[in-house]
Formats: C-alpha cells, sequence, structure tokens
C-alpha cells in the first residue's frame, strides 16, 4: 500500500511538473532570442539580450501584448555557428515561440537561416550585415540592422571630409568581415581611392602582427577594420606596439567606443568608428522620447554605458517583433510573418520599417537605418 | 626588407610563448601518458589570476604572475590527485575522457566566475615600442619573451641537472624499472604534473596582459600547445621548444607572404609535412608510447 501510494504520489508529482509549464505559457506571449552571450563575441551579445530585457519589462509595465504578459526566451549560441543552429531549433521546437530574434554575427544568423524555412518561423535580424542575408530568398528574414552596402554607401556621403588616399583593410574572416570589405572598396573605387592591402583574421585569433607588418609595409594612410571589440581592442594596441601609425575607421557598429577608450586606452587615441547609435547624444537621435527613455532605463539597471551601442539593438529588434504581434492580433508564426511587413516602430535606431529585397516572390524584408560616425578624442567620445 | 625583419621578430617573441605552452604539455606526455586536455584551461586559468590580483586586489604586476604560477602548481596537484591517481593503470581512452570532462567543467566554471566578457590587464610598461631601427616590438612582449625564455630555461637545467630530474627521466624510460630502483612514481607523477600545470599558468599570466582574458582563450593556446608537441616530437623538451619558435615563423611567415587568411592553418599544414616525412617528428625521443 505504501509503495503504491509513494509511486501514485511520483506520478502525480510528475504530471504537476509536465502541466506547469504549459499553464505559464497560456498567460504569457514567448518570443525567442539566440545571442553569443559566451565565446568570442560574449560582449556584444551580452549588451544585445541586456536591451532585450529592457523592451521585455517596457512592454509589460505598459499592460504587454494582448493582454498577456510577454516572456523572452533567450539562448546562448556560444559564439558559434553551429550552436546557432541548435538554440534556434531548441526555441521552436521545444518552447514553441511564434518568432525569433537573432544572432548577431552574419555568420551564425546564415546558419539558422533554413531553419526558418523548415518550421515557417519569422526573425528579426538585429546585427548581422551580411548581404546574403537578405538576398538569398528567404521570406521569414526580417532585418533591422543596416547591410554592409548601406553601411558603406551612407559612409560614402561623408568619406570626403577624410580626405583618404590610400587604404587598407583588416578583417574577421567569416561573412560579416569579408562582405564589409567588398562593399567598402567598391565604395572607395568609385570615389577614385585606391586600395592597398586586404588582410584577414581568424574571429579567434590574438596575435594580428603579421598582418599588421604587412599592412604597414604597403603603406596608406587609413585601414579599414570590421570586427567585434575584443578584436579591435587587440588591433589597436598592437597597432601601437608596430608604429602603424594609419588612421584606424572600424565599420559593422560594434566597435563599442566607451569599452576601447577603457581597455586599449591611448591607443584607441584618433581611431573613428561607424555607430548605428549614439548613447552619448541621445537627444539628437529621429526618436529622441525612445532614445532618452532606453538609455535612462540602461543606466538605471547599472548596465555598462559602453554596450549601448549594442545593447540599443536588443531594444529595437523585440519593439519589432511586439508591434507585429500586437497587429497581427495573435502570437502565431504566420500571421506574424504577414504583419511584419506593414509596422512602423519608432525605434532608437530611428523610424523602423521593411522594404523588399531578393528574388521576387520570396523576398527578405530589410529596414533602412541610421549610420553615425564618432571618434575617440582625448579619451572620450566626440562627433568629428 | 624592414617587413621581413619585422616578421622574423614577431615570429622570435610569438616563437618563445608558443614553446613554453609545449613544454608545459610535452612534460606531461612524455613522463606521465597523459593527453592533458586541461592544459589549456589552465592557461586561462594563469590568466584570470593575474587579472584577479592585479585589477581586484591591486597586486603588484610581476609578484602577481609568481602567485599565478604557484597556485597553477597547486591547481595541477589538485587535479593529479584528484582525477589522474585513481586512474593510474586505467587505458589512455579512460584517461582521456576524464580529461575532456575537466575542460569542459574548467571552462564553464570560469565562465560562471568572470562572465563571458573579455577582460584586460593593465600592466607597468610604457605603451611607446621599443624601437631598433625600422623594426619595434612593444616592452611588454619583450618582458614576456625574456621571462618565456628564463622559463625554459629552468626546466631545461631541472630535468637534466638535478636529482629530482633525474628520477624523472628514469620514469619517463622506464616506470617499472626506476620504481624498483627506489624512485617514488607517484610522488613524481603528482609533481611533473604540478610542473606542467606551472608552466601552463605561467604562459596565461604573461599573456593575459597582452591580449585579453576570456573564458575560451584556453581553446586556441590548447590547440596550438598540441600542434607545438607533434611537431617537436612527443615528450620532448628540445623537440618543444624548436616546435614552437618553428611554428611562429611558419605563422607569421605565412601570413606575411603567402594569406593571412590561412594563417592558422600554415601550422597544420606544416604538422602534415612532418608527419609524413618524419612521423615522430623532429625531435623524438626514443621511448615513446605505441
Amino acid at each position: 500500500m505504501s509503495n503504491l501510494k509513494r509511486v501514485a504520489l511520483f506520478v502525480a508529482g510528475i504530471a504537476l511538473a509536465a502541466a506547469a509549464p504549459i499553464a505559464g505559457s497560456a498567460e504569457t506571449i514567448k518570443i525567442g532570442v539566440t545571442q553569443p552571450l559566451t565565446g568570442a563575441v560574449a560582449a556584444s551579445g551580452n549588451y544585445v539580450a541586456q536591451g532585450a530585457k529592457i523592451a521585455e519589462s517596457f512592454l509589460n509595465a505598459s499592460g504587454g501584448l494582448l493582454g498577456k504578459k510577454v516572456q523572452l526566451i533567450i539562448e546562448d549560441n556560444k559564439s558559434n555557428p553551429k550552436e546557432a543552429v541548435a538554440t534556434a531549433e531548441k526555441l521552436i521546437v521545444r518552447d514553441k515561440v511564434p518568432a525569433l530574434m537573432g544572432a548577431w554575427s552574419s555568420t551564425y544568423t546564415l546558419a539558422v537561416m533554413p531553419k526558418l524555412m523548415e518550421y515557417g518561423v519569422p526573425m528579426v535580424v538585429e546585427t548581422s550585415s551580411s548581404g546574403k542575408i537578405t538576398t538569398s530568398g528567404n521570406p521569414w528574414i526580417f532585418r533591422i540592422s543596416p547591410t554592409s552596402a548601406m553601411e558603406a554607401q551612407s559612409f560614402g556621403t561623408k568619406v570626403g571630409q577624410f580626405n583618404i588616399k590610400k587604404a587598407n583593410f583588416l578583417v574577421v574572416n567569416n561573412d560579416w568581415g569579408l562582405g564589409a570589405s567588398n562593399q567598402f572598396q567598391k565604395m572607395l573605387k568609385s570615389k577614385g581611392i585606391a586600395v592597398g592591402v586586404v588582410e584577414t583574421m581568424d574571429a579567434k585569433a590574438t596575435d594580428m602582427s603579421a598582418q599588421l607588418a604587412k599592412i604597414k609595409a604597403a603603406g596608406g594612410d587609413t585601414v579599414f577594420v570590421t570586427t567585434g571589440v575584443e578584436q579591435i581592442t587587440l588591433v589597436l594596441k598592437q597597432m601601437k606596439e608596430q608604429r602603424v601609425t594609419q588612421r584606424v575607421i572600424t565599420t559593422g557598429g560594434s566597435s563599442s567606443p566607451d569599452q576601447l577608450i577603457a581597455q586599449a586606452g591611448a591607443a584607441a587615441e584618433g581611431s573613428f568608428h561607424l555607430l548605428f547609435f549614439a548613447p552619448w547624444f541621445p537627444g539628437s537621435a529621429p526618436n529622441p522620447e525612445v532614445a532618452t527613455a532606453f538609455v535612462n532605463e540602461w543606466n538605471k539597471r547599472g548596465h555598462n554605458f559602453a554596450g549601448l551601442t549594442e545593447g540599443f539593438r536588443g531594444h529595437d529588434g523585440i519593439m519589432t517583433i511586439a508591434a507585429a504581434i500586437k497587429a497581427a492580433g495573435k502570437a502565431e508564426p504566420k500571421a506574424i510573418q504577414k504583419a511584419l511587413w506593414g509596422v512602423k516602430v519608432d525605434g532608437v535606431n530611428g523610424d523602423i520599417a521593411f522594404i523588399k529585397q531578393g528574388p521576387k516572390g520570396k523576398e527578405s524584408a530589410q529596414n533602412i537605418p541610421n549610420v553615425y560616425v564618432v571618434t575617440i578624442k582625448s579619451g572620450k567620445v566626440a562627433l568629428p | 626588407m624592414p617587413e621581413f625583419l619585422q616578421h622574423l621578430l614577431n615570429a622570435l617573441i610569438l616563437g618563445g610563448t608558443y614553446a613554453l605552452l609545449g613544454i608545459g604539455l610535452t612534460l606531461i606526455f612524455g613522463i606521465m601518458r597523459v593527453v592533458n586536455f586541461t592544459h589549456g584551461e589552465l592557461y586561462t586559468f594563469g590568466a584570470y589570476m593575474v587579472f584577479f590580483f592585479v585589477m581586484v586586489l591591486g597586486v603588484n604586476f610581476f609578484a602577481s604572475i609568481l602567485l599565478a604560477m604557484a597556485l597553477g602548481v597547486a591547481l595541477g596537484a589538485l587535479i593529479e590527485f584528484v582525477l589522474l591517481r585513481p586512474l593510474r593503470g586505467a587505458d589512455i581512452d579512460t584517461t582521456m575522457l576524464v580529461m575532456i570532462g575537466a575542460w569542459i567543467a574548467m571552462q564553464n566554471l570560469e565562465q560562471f566566475t568572470w562572465t563571458g566578457i573579455a577582460k584586460s590587464i593593465d600592466h607597468p610598461f610604457p605603451l611607446d615600442p621599443l624601437v631598433i631601427g625600422e623594426v619595434s616590438v612593444s616592452w611588454v612582449r619583450v618582458f614576456v619573451f625574456a621571462f618565456a625564455v628564463l622559463l625554459i630555461a629552468v626546466t631545461y637545467l631541472l630535468i637534466h641537472w638535478t636529482r629530482l630530474g633525474k628520477a624523472m627521466r628514469a620514469t619517463f624510460q622506464d616506470r617499472e624499472t626506476a620504481a624498483l630502483m627506489g624512485v617514488n612514481v607517484k610522488g613524481i607523477h603528482t609533481l611533473t604534473f604540478a610542473f606542467g600545470s606551472c608552466l601552463a599558468a605561467a604562459a596565461g599570466a604573461l599573456l593575459g596582459p597582452v591580449f585579453v582574458v576570456a573564458p575560451t582563450i584556453g581553446d586556441l593556446a590548447a590547440l596550438k600547445a598540441f600542434a607545438i608537441v607533434i611537431l617537436g616530437g612527443l615528450g620532448s623538451i628540445p623537440g618543444a621548444t624548436l616546435g614552437g619558435f618553428v611554428l611562429g615563423l611558419a605563422e607569421e611567415l605565412g601570413a606575411g607572404y603567402v594569406s593571412s587568411g590561412y594563417r592558422d592553418a600554415m601550422g597544420f599544414l606544416l604538422i602534415i609535412l612532418v608527419l609524413v616525412f618524419k612521423p615522430t617528428g623532429l625531435f623524438a625521443a626514443k621511448e615513446r608510447i605505441g
């Protein structure tokens, strides 16, 4: 008898444990997030996740969505494309999220994309900039970050004031770095500016001395660097060590100038950075109230100020998905996909709305974001 | 020409630290027949300890490096005592699996303790580099190189000129006979593992301030260490030293004159060549595992 009782209790326990998440899910709308919380580009991924959580609490503070609370499920893709696929699959299959945001790097996003097609779930891409993402015919992709081509084009309108004669490139050896190098080279050549050497580095590499020796020997006045903030720190330090005096311009918006000032010190002096949000001047953002509210909440939570240039992407991405769920009136993948095409969101970066890109009939969606240039002057971030 | 000289100088500096990484690993394999997958984590441990002492507690930079090395000895001895000693006599696969497990556990523990965000360590050296003619190198790297060479020399002397080194070499040649001659083989194993760990922690402690410190930095370090050991011949200290410099040179010149995209592939290409033409490595010791 007592054995039977024990078994019954055990079974009841399992049933309760199994039922609990189902009961929970009826009251919340889940949104899946895959970000590199650990590994080579962990800093950026954590900032994006922090920004996403701020959006979550903003949404819940104003009554949630469709009368339900919003719940983010954030998974760590470990700065690894294989893990990115695994996290997306887990979020879709196990957590049954109707929409995703991710996956930071172009390489992780490209790896995840076939899974979106397979399961029919839309993903808002918050950071990746490789052109391939919106031109490969995946109708589940909604990108709010600029492509490298857009970034290069936008910088092209300001390139005159830099008076560049010959530029070199040092980029991370993946879809992001190579894509940026191609687009910026194209832009420079169209302005009659010579391109010297194009060097690459592995995403995990810590020693760039060989590449820098080559860039130094190639001559030129500017080197365009595209990679995450950890590697930019190392590049700036090692340039100083090898007396490479070319001006550095980083692209891709992941340079986090404050972190560079803190970690690279004087080696960061005089470098220029292309960003998609300038948190030092939130009042001059296209939507000053949204930007200021976000920056204030970020500071209130005690997050690293240096992370704001990445963190805003998380906020804008989640707000975009939320606007679509609201417009769709239900949290279902297909309905959200349809609604995303019509959203107009006041984001931290600016107004978010989508245009069509890629092959006819299966277009991906692309937003046209704002690009800012800042510089580091006497240990402070300044407008050039 | 200045570019070539700069590449050579970079290769020399890089090679010194590579050699240090390789020696610790080769020592442990040669004497204990243990493939030490925790080598990279001991490297990371050394780097984080310097971060902790310098940036959190404000201890003197040089003292911090010595402290990190001492803690590396302690951690190495602990791993040997807890994980490897009970497994003596177990086959190499079992030990390997246990070490892989320890590697994963240690990496996650580092991440749990220090978060995934990279840390940077201040050092007391001037930021402006040392300039020799056309080439230049940072002062901190000169220090790292000098310290690495010193450690390599100390290791070499220890193995060849001390009673302890003699006992280690005897254990390396023939464990059973050494035990019969009164060598405390168990003690030698603990000491060897602790010493190898100390060298790994030293490499991390030295390179942490040069680069940045993150939980996964040990992966790349371990990969290079394995490459160096295979290049130099398992169990050979001169081999690991030479292997370190050869790898540094291959990477530097490969990236400089072939393609930087294949920088890390150069080392492995070299290993393939060595294994094809001299399968025991450049400096294979006579006694090797089958």
